[in-house]
């Protein structure tokens, strides 16, 4: 089981940059563009830093500014949960 | 009342030089400034390069009590004034001192001065509450950024209109512009007008780093500043100063004063888009340049040279590159562009002053500063953006531009008096 | 160059919005400026014991989340909330909607002495307790100056000629006397005004550690301009917004209403501390006047600076007198019932001062009684006075010897 969650995501970015009021987080939004989700490139930034924080881990800026869906940021964050673990 | 405006007096301090002289060698040699910062033990930060001036408050003639009460950047600003005023050839005051003001443009102000209290109001972070026993008498000075315009004013003894124009990374080119407006509309004569900050301290090094806009390029800090270039990742923060002194043309003239170009027209857009973000296609900087060509009455051809925001992050270049195609048409492809950045760094408010100065001396000596750095040219960044080496060229006509936080887009032509104009 | 419109066509005021200790609107606002109706009482935002003054104007009852999408709260300090809420008022109060102009004719202009300051200590606080990498991605500028008018135009897609501008207290009116300009030289529509906050513990001490905040315990007794008693201000929050636009572009569009004429506004400043020349005061007065082609005796009401402490009280006092005679024009001071707000302050001024145009009175002075003679000034003290009211003048000084001077008109039928 991943470490890192959709549920863990959703509460930490709402934390960091807020609900965004047109988009329902609670959704199927694996795959949908966090643009769309209203979350821009300073909300993932601020994101990225907390669950650095919070989990213990580094994550690269490039991937960070690459990353495009919810799907693709639990993959960054669970690869480098898992490459501290090994 | 439409008045023309001139610039009589040049005022500089900027990493690597002292003053004007200093300034002007530095760009037209293509050298560059930047360094690992020395200011404070960097090490905890993800960008550890910055463009420092080795500034002497003492030495440059301040007393210790004006030495005391001024942050950083304020002393610069004051140093600036006397010397742009000393080299106009104009008194404190000048004719009349209610017919004489002040425009400084900062955009982060007093930060140095303000985490000093902090630092100690607060037992180094330690306390969430304030000491009610520690009420340094200058900490209200540097809550409140009013203060630096004031001692402007005080060293210019100006009593017209003063103020302080805080738009961010724009504030230098647009302290500038409200300076020649209030001229032009005829609320003041002569008008000491520029811009300062001396961002080089923890808080703002921290503001940067978390938005990973400063370069991480610590292991070669002399070229850690690449706007335009392929390997560039973001700008170098630096510190700075320039001031000028601005005086409506025909009195200028009658006193003889030595003047060093005309300020032809400016104009400022916001792009309402995002607060630090830029859209590529550059339409709000691209609308700014041609306002301020349209007030200049001038078409893009009469440009000679252009002086970029050229920050070196990705996304400014590429927008300001949009931008000048987009304003400029086809001559954005004959017309050399470049970024002082490149050598002295991003200071932020004052920057936007610094620039002007180049492009001022760029017309004084007819010769076009580089864009040092530039090695490998982002595909994206396809004008001619000056690679390393000064041009002498015929430089009549300049075209500076400026963009910042908050969505501000800026642009000021300035040019020699006698060029002509449709 | 594009030729400056004609001078007697003013730009007007077609939409204000307010937010203050006494009102978060424009009518509840107004209500407890004529009832006398005070926003001062003991600071509550953190433990204030200790401190030598501990009284503010604060605003109560304001919840963000019910003005402001969520996705604007982690990135706004107190202060901007404030801005962007009364941004959104003033912009309906004056019928303007997304597409009512072109983006390129509207601007910003706010003022600002404080920054984003409660937000930027918290980030501070975490700089030094904690590292770098703690710091908020929106620092950079969620504590800038340039925050109000950047967040305003990027709410309200406002692109035209923007700034924003510093001159500690003075700077709200210099931001109104922008809008003016940047109208006069062609942008049909400029929001303009200030808002401040920083009432967080180091924001107050730094206010504190400025002299000139009061220290008097008691809520009625503490802020009174212009009495012998005057013993500092309180500070307070908040401030004002105003659509300030073309006048015949208003017409044009069918703006519903049209508050006011800006009719005139100039700025000085004084000579330097010790300095035996005059203050600029005077000066800033007659320039605004000049400016709106008023003579002293066009002017019916003077919403004053007031500082609170004797020596400006009798500056303002002097040239009062001055220009207008003794006891030449009623005075008014309502910023008694909210603390001064710094940039906001003035702001706040021309609001009530346009309100006094609508409805024909003017407020009092709040708790100041004992005016000493010798300041021949004719304070409006106790209770509102009804008289008619065209013009009024508006005065700012900010510290270290900024001044600004606006008239306000009632509109032309």
């Amino acid at each position: 089981m991943a470490a890192f969650t959709l549920d863990d995501l959703r509460r930490i970015l709402v934390s960091c940059a807020g609900e965004n009021d047109g988009a329902d987080l609670h959704g199927d939004i694996l795959d949908t563009p966090f643009r769309d989700l209203g979350y821009d490139s300073l909300a993932l930034m601020e994101t990225a830093a907390r669950v650095e924080r919070e989990y213990g881990i580094d994550v690269s800026d490039d991937d960070i500014a690459e990353v495009e869906t919810p799907r693709g940021l639990l993959g960054i964050v669970n690869d480098a949960l898992g490459a501290d673990a090994a | 009342m439409n008045r023309r405006v001139v610039i009589t007096g040049i005022g500089v301090r900027a990493p690597g030089g002292a003053g004007t002289k200093e300034f002007w060698e530095l760009l037209s040699a293509g050298r560059t400034a930047t360094r690992g910062i020395t200011f404070f033990d960097a090490s905890p930060f993800r960008s550890r390069v910055a463009g420092e001036i080795d500034f002497d408050p003492a030495a440059e003639g301040l007393t210790p009590r004006e030495i005391r009460r001024m942050d950083r950047a304020t002393q610069l600003a004051v140093v600036c004034a006397r010397d742009a005023l000393a080299d106009s050839g104009t008194a404190p005051g000048g004719p009349d001192p209610h017919r004489t003001g002040v425009s400084l443009g900062s955009a982060v102000a007093s930060a140095t001065s303000l985490e000093n209290e902090y630092l100690v109001l607060s037992d180094a972070g330690a306390s969430w509450l304030a000491d009610p026993g520690y009420l340094s008498p200058h900490m209200f000075d540097y809550l409140s950024p009013g203060m630096m315009p004031a001692e402007v004013a005080w060293a210019a003894g100006a009593e017209g209109p003063v103020t302080m124009v805080s738009d961010g990374c724009t504030s230098g080119l647009d302290a500038v512009a409200h300076g020649a407006r209030l001229i032009q509309e005829g609320s003041a004569d002569v008008m000491v007008a520029g811009a300062a900050d001396a961002p080089v301290t923890p808080i703002v090094a921290a503001c940067f780093d978390a938005i990973k806009a400063t370069t991480p390029r610590n292991d070669d800090p002399a070229h850690a500043s690449r706007p335009f270039d392929g390997s560039r990742n973001g700008f170098v923060l630096a510190e700075g100063a320039a001031m000028f002194v601005l005086e409506e043309y025909r009195a200028a003239r009658r006193r003889g004063a030595r003047i060093y170009a005309e300020v032809g027209g400016f104009a400022t857009r916001c792009n309402a888009y995002h607060m630090t973000g830029l859209k590529k296609d550059g339409r709000e900087m691209a609308e700014a340049i041609r306002a301020a060509l349209d007030e200049a009455r001038m078409d893009p051809t009469a440009l000679d040279y252009v002086n970029a925001h050229g920050s070196g992050t990705r996304q400014n270049d590429r927008h300001e590159t949009a931008a000048f195609k987009r304003a400029l048409g086809p001559h954005a492809h004959a017309v050399p562009i470049s970024s002082i950045k490149s050598m002295i760094g991003h200071s932020l408010g004052a920057i936007g002053s610094l620039e002007i100065a180049a492009s001022v001396l760029a017309i004084e000596h007819h010769v076009v500063p580089p864009t040092a750095n530039l090695h490998t040219p982002d595909p994206e960044c396809d004008l001619d953006y000056v690679p390393l080496t000064a041009r002498e060229q015929r430089v009549d006509t300049v075209l500076s531009v400026g963009s910042g936080f908050g969505g501000f887009q800026s642009a000021m032509v300035l040019h020699r008096p006698e060029v002509a104009t449709r | 160059m594009k030729p400056p419109a004609a001078p007697s066509d003013n730009p007007v005021i077609t939409g204000l919005a307010v937010v203050t200790p006494v009102g978060l609107d424009t009518e509840t606002f107004w209500k407890s400026v004529l009832a006398g109706t005070s926003g001062i009482t003991p600071l509550d935002r953190f433990d204030t014991t200790g401190y030598p003054a501990r009284l503010a104007g604060q605003i109560r009852g304001f919840d963000a989340a019910e003005h402001l999408p969520g996705r604007l709260l982690p990135q706004t300090d107190v202060s901007t909330r404030y801005a962007l809420t009364a941004a959104d008022r003033a912009l309906t109060d004056a019928g303007v909607t997304a597409g009512t102009l072109p983006d390129y004719d509207m601007g910003v202009v706010t003022a600002n002495a404080l920054g984003g300051f409660e937000f930027t200590h918290r980030e501070f606080r975490k700089l030094w307790s904690q590292g770098p990498e703690f710091v908020s991605v929106y620092e950079s500028f969620a504590w800038f100056y340039a925050v109000n008018t950047g967040q305003i135009s990027i709410r309200h897609a406002m692109r035209g000629p923007s700034a924003a501008l510093v001159a500690e207290q003075a700077g709200g009116l210099d931001a109104l006397g922008q809008a003016r300009r940047t109208v006069r030289r062609g942008t049909r529509l400029v929001l303009a005004g200030g808002v401040d906050s920083a009432l967080d513990p180091w924001g107050w001490a730094s206010q504190l550690a400025g002299g000139r905040v009061s220290t008097v315990p008691d809520p009625a007794r503490a802020y009174l301009p212009f009495d012998r008693a005057a013993a500092g201000y309180v500070p307070g929050e908040g401030g004002a917004l105003l659509v300030v636009e073309d006048a015949r572009s208003a017409r044009d569009r069918g703006a519903p209403r049209i508050h006011a004429e800006l009719a005139g506004h100039a700025a000085t400043f004084d000579p330097p501390p010790g300095s035996d020349r005059p203050g600029g005061l005077r000066r800033a007065i007659e320039l605004a006047l000049a400016d709106a082609e008023t003579p002293p005796d066009g002017i019916d009401v003077v919403f004053a600076d007031a500082a609170g402490l004797p020596a400006l009280d009798r500056a303002e006092a002097d040239a009062l007198a001055a220009v207008f005679g003794p006891r030449g024009v009623p005075v008014t001071a309502p910023k008694t019932l909210t603390g001064r707000m710094y940039a906001g302050g003035g702001p706040a001024d021309v609001a009530a001062a346009v309100l006094a145009l609508r409805d024909q009175v003017v407020p009092a002075t709040a708790g100041t009684r004992d005016v000493p003679a010798d300041y021949r000034l004719d304070l409006v003290l106790d209770h509102p006075r009804e008289l008619p009211v065209r013009t009024a003048l508006v005065l700012a000084r900010g510290r270290w010897g900024f001044n600004s001077a606006l008239v306000v008109r009632a509109p032309r039928p």
